[in-house]
Parts: C-alpha cells; structure tokens; sequence
C-alpha cells in the first residue's frame, strides 16, 4: 500500500470513482451526459472555492471569510455587474486586491487569519445585505450562457472541473511562483532567508484566493440566475472539508489542486448520492459528514499501514 | 501586573464605551434595560464562549465548530424530553447535560482514534449532529414547560437569571483554572504539548475533558436559549459559531494557546450585544451594522497585537 502514500492523490481519485459508482448502481439513469452535468451541476462554484480555500491553507493560515466573501460577489455579479459591467468589473478587482492587502496586512503585524477573516466575514457579509437586502438580482447573459454551455460529449460540469484542476495544478504545482508558495506554508523563515519578499508572496496567496472566490461567486450566479446576502454561507466549512478531503493538510503546504477539486466534487456527489439512496432528506447533511469521516478514516488506515511497513 | 496590562481590560473598555454611546443618546433612558438586556444575550455569548475559550486555550489548531450543531440538538431533545409537562426542568438539564457529554466524547474519539484535525472532525461530527436534531425536531415547536420558561426569562435581585447561571459557571471555570491542577494542566498542555507530556501531565486526559466541557457548556446554552425563547428552532445555534470564537479572541485570551481569560469573556460578549444595540439605536442598517461589528472586531485584534509587540 505505498502506492497511496506515495500518490497522495489517488485515495481521492479511489473515493470519487467508488461514490459514483454506486451512484450509478443506484441510478443507472444518471449515467448520461444530462444526468452527470445535472448530477456536477452546482459543483463548479464550490470546486472554485475550494480552491480559493486552498490557496490560504497553504501558506499555513485558514479562510472563516470564504462562504460570506463569495455570497458578497454573487451579490456584486447579480446586480453591478449586469447592469453596469464596467463599473461591476472595477468592484470584483477591487475586492481581490482587499483580500491581497488583507494577506498582507495579516503577516506584516503578525496577526491569527483566523480571528482576522472571521471579522471580515461580518464586513463581506454587511456588504451584500447592503447590495441586495433582498434575494433578486440577475445573471449577466453571457454568464448564463457560459455556465449552461453544452459541450458535445463532456458535459459542462466536467470540463469546468477539468480546466480549474489543470490550470490550478500548472499554477501551483508545476510554475516557479506556485512553489515558493508552498514554501512559505512549509517554512516561512527559511523562504525569507532565501531572499524572498513573504510580505508580498502572502499578499499574492490571498489574492490568488480572492481571485478564485470571485470566480466562485460569479459561477454560482450563472447557475442560479439570482442571488441573495445568504446564498454561499455553507461554502467556508464545505470548502475546507474539500480541501482536507483532497489530501490537503493545515500545515506545511501540502496541498493539492487536483485533489481539492475532487474532493468538491465528492463532496457534492455526496449529496446527490443520499437522495438516491431514498434516504430520508433529515440525513442528508448528516451523511455528508460521515462520508467525509470515512474518507478521512480511510485516508489514516493507508498512511499507518505505510508507518509500519 | 498593572490594571492597564490585564489583557481583560479592553473588552470592558469597549463595552462601556459601546453603552455610553447608546445611552447618551436616549440621555440616559432606558440605561437600565439596556443593561439588563445585555446581560441576558450575553450570557449566552459567555457560556459557549468559555467553553471555546478552554479549546482554544488548547493551542494552535484547537477549535470546536460543532457547538451550533450541539446548542441546537441540546435544546430540541431536552425539550422533546420534558414535553412541556411541569416538573420536568431538571430532568431536561440532564438530558441536555447528557447531549453534552455524547457529543463531546463523540467529537473526542474522532480526534484521537482517527488523529483528525479539531476543525475538520468537530465540522463533520456536527454535520451528524445537525441531522439528529432535524430528524428529531420535525419542525415541531415544543414550548417549554411554564416554570422553566419563567425561569430563564425572569429575574432574581434585578439580574437575568441566566446571567446568573452563566455567572456561576464561569466562576467555576475561573477557580478550575486558577486553582486546580486540571486548570495548570491544560495551560501546560496549551503553552507546549510536548513539554508538557515529558513532565508527566496526562495530556491527552486533558484534551478529552477539555473537548466534553465546551459540547457540555454548548449543551447547556442551548437548553437555556430553548426555554429562553419559547422552543427549541433548528437554526438556534447558527450565529454561536463565529460569536464564540469572537468573544474568546476580543476577550482577551490568547489564539496561540496557554493563556485563558475568564472576565475577557464577559466584557466581549457584553461588548458583542452592546455594539449591535448601539448601531441599532444610531440608525445603522443591518448591512452596515454587520460591516462595523467586523471591523471593530478586527481593529480590536490588531490593538492587541500591537499591545503585545510593545510590551
């Protein structure tokens, strides 16, 4: 069982390809281009915020903003951002650059991300009840026509999954840029040692996360067509769940893109899953924690069987 | 130590200040039901928040986010128990002492046997609490039996009882860290896990109580909001999670472990009501009322900082 620790990726891979298909046992009928962009569908805004998560847990800090920060984009894209895109365009680059200025600002004077975003989740969240006190709004048209394209053969869902964890991988993984980063999560000192600025590589995490939360939010608009103060809330905890589900870990930068957004993925299939299975609506949430329990379990069955070996 | 080097002392500040405020604007009326209402929300705030405030006091990455889940299937099942027959009062306490401790040792065995991380096991084992409570609710509005509804609504001496209730538990608190072992014990594990399990403290003892108190304090919160408001709402807790960490770190107690504060508690938690009543009363929107309350929660964060590079 090397394989898995070795693969950090593939317990993931194994639990998504098990969830679906035992989704398609139960469902046969969900086999189908329409059945798995239905069954995806909603995944795309929470595979984007959870990467966004990913970008503040590797540089060792964690994101309690994220679910109130996205609702605060939905909200911008609804109403700005349709009826005057220039001026919707400049709030959305706005808001990215707070979060790089909230990076910042978080490592220059020392101060826990946590309690930080927590604040902020009041100011984001204090913003689209000012934007929109009531749900409404409406989606940009060229927004809903990205979001509900149909690919010949692939449906949206799945090539929108594809492309975030490619381009995700290539900027983390693969570029220079994206290593030094995973560097300030493993070792920030010895970074600074090494001559690099951390006051400017944090800003740039966090921007990289506001960059990805605003796509996050402007999808999730595409998908619903409007959008309400409250409408991502749940996306802070569902994000970091993905992230930890993806082989990710709080500290040291190890992260994961690809695994992060399979775990948004199985964290949604989950869901759909449950409903299937007849299961009665009450357990629905509560299932979604034990599947994330029995991943994480497995996930400690390979790595202490490899501590052994 | 000096009164202006207790780090205490600036949620107190700023909720006397946040009380000024709304009473110079009404000059001077109402000031004693302003008092007597932040004394009764506020104790709700404190009692999830000590428990939080133990947690945190773990050390780094030490966070309970399954108290909402338990505040809300604490108050449901307690609830449902005493069916608003009379006489049941105490034996709903025990039930929801008894959610308490489930889930407190529920949270507690994931974190140990399966070596989750607090966030991540704490987040999915409320997921499971959440459903409970759905499951067992139903949307069924079961009203509390009259003498505990009169109970947590009334008032002994002029002070909220549970005001008092809170009061009492953190007096509690406070001699269980000032006085006891126990209480070194968890300050020892919070400074240096490691340091501390080479001297011979029973840390992982120590975790254990430490995860069952807050899901224990959650639970009584809970059965008290219940009674409090009239019946158990799914959503009770839902605004306990970010408040009980705000009132923990405005308080005063330090994010990085090893350093509680009980009165820190307090002052942030009545600071917490007073400031939302203080932007109501000046007109403020709830959007703008939200904005403010994040970033006086942060501009506090950073004054403590900056104390602490001072000194």
């Amino acid at each position: 069982m090397k394989l898995f620790a070795k693969y950090r990726i593939l317990l993931p891979v194994v639990s998504l390809a098990v969830l679906l298909a035992a989704t398609f046992y139960m469902q046969p009928r969900a086999m189908s281009y329409f059945g798995i962009n239905l069954l995806f569908n909603l995944a795309v805004p929470i595979a984007l915020a959870t990467v966004a998560q990913m970008m503040i847990i590797m540089v060792n800090d964690i994101d309690l903003s994220l679910g109130a920060f996205v609702s605060l984009v939905a909200c911008v894209t609804a109403t700005f951002l349709n009826d005057s895109p220039m001026l919707g365009v400049l709030i959305l680059l706005a808001l990215v650059l707070c979060y790089a200025a909230l990076g910042a600002v978080i490592h220059a004077l020392d101060l826990p991300a946590i309690v930080v975003t927590l604040g902020m989740s009041f100011v984001w969240g204090g913003l689209a009840l000012f934007i929109l006190p009531s749900p409404g709004g409406a989606s940009p048209g060229w927004l809903r026509t990205l979001m509900t394209v149909k690919p010949p053969y692939i449906p949206m869902a799945v090539c929108a999954s594809v492309i975030i964890a490619v381009v995700t991988h290539l900027l983390v993984i693969r570029s220079g840029i994206g290593t030094v980063l995973r560097g300030v999560g493993g070792n920030a000192r010895s970074v600074q040692r090494a001559g690099w600025p951390v006051v400017r590589l944090k800003a740039l995490a966090y921007g990289l996360a506001g960059l990805f939360g605003v796509f996050a939010g402007m999808a999730l608009v595409g998908l619903t067509t409007s959008a309400d103060a409250n409408i991502a809330l749940r996306y802070t905890l569902l994000s970091i769940a993905g992230v930890i589900l993806g082989g990710g870990e709080f500290t040291g930068g190890k992260v994961s893109p690809v695994g992060a957004v399979i775990g948004a993925l199985t964290l949604t299939l989950a869901a759909s899953f449950l409903s299937f299975l007849r299961l009665s609506p009450d357990w629905q949430i509560g299932a979604q924690g034990a599947i994330l329990i029995l991943v994480l379990t497995a996930r400690l069955l390979f790595t202490r069987r490899d501590a052994q070996a | 130590m000096k009164l202006i080097q207790k780090p205490w002392l600036w949620s107190w500040v700023a909720a006397a200040a946040a009380f000024a405020l709304t009473v110079a604007l009404t000059e001077g009326r109402g000031a004693g039901e302003l008092a007597y209402a932040a004394l009764s929300f506020g104790a709700f705030a404190a009692i999830v928040g000590l428990g939080q405030m133990l947690v945190i006091t773990l050390g780094p990455g030490n966070v309970d986010l399954s108290i909402p889940a338990t505040m809300t299937l604490s108050g449901t099942l307690a609830l449902k128990a005493m069916g608003s027959d009379p006489g049941t009062a105490w034996m709903g306490l025990g039930v929801a002492i008894l959610v308490g401790l489930g889930t407190g040792l529920a949270n507690f065995a994931l974190i140990y046997l399966l070596r989750l991380p607090p966030i991540i096991a704490t987040l999915a084992a409320s997921l499971l609490y959440q459903s409970l409570a759905i499951w067992s609710n139903r949307g069924l509005r079961i009203k509390p039996p009259a003498g505990l509804a009169d109970f947590a609504t009334g008032r002994t001496m002029g002070i909220p009882n549970v005001a008092l209730v809170g009061l009492g538990l953190s007096l509690l608190i406070w001699v269980l860290l000032e006085r006891s072992v126990w209480g070194r014990w968890l300050l020892a594990s919070g400074q240096n896990l490691r340091a501390a399990r080479l001297a011979g403290v029973p840390v992982e003892a120590v975790r254990a109580a430490t995860y069952v108190a807050v899901t224990v304090f959650a639970a009584i919160a809970g059965y008290l909001l219940a009674s409090f408001s009239g019946g158990a709402a799914l959503n009770m807790g839902a605004e306990y999670l970010l408040m009980s960490i705000a009132v923990v770190v405005i308080g005063g107690t330090s994010i990085a472990g090893g350093m509680s504060n009980v009165p820190g508690v307090w002052g942030a938690s009545l600071f917490m009501f007073l400031v939302v009543s203080m932007l109501n009363s000046y007109g403020a929107g709830a959007g703008v009322r939200m904005v403010l309350t994040g970033l006086i929660i942060i501009g506090i964060v950073i004054a403590a900082s900056t104390r602490r590079v001072a000194r």
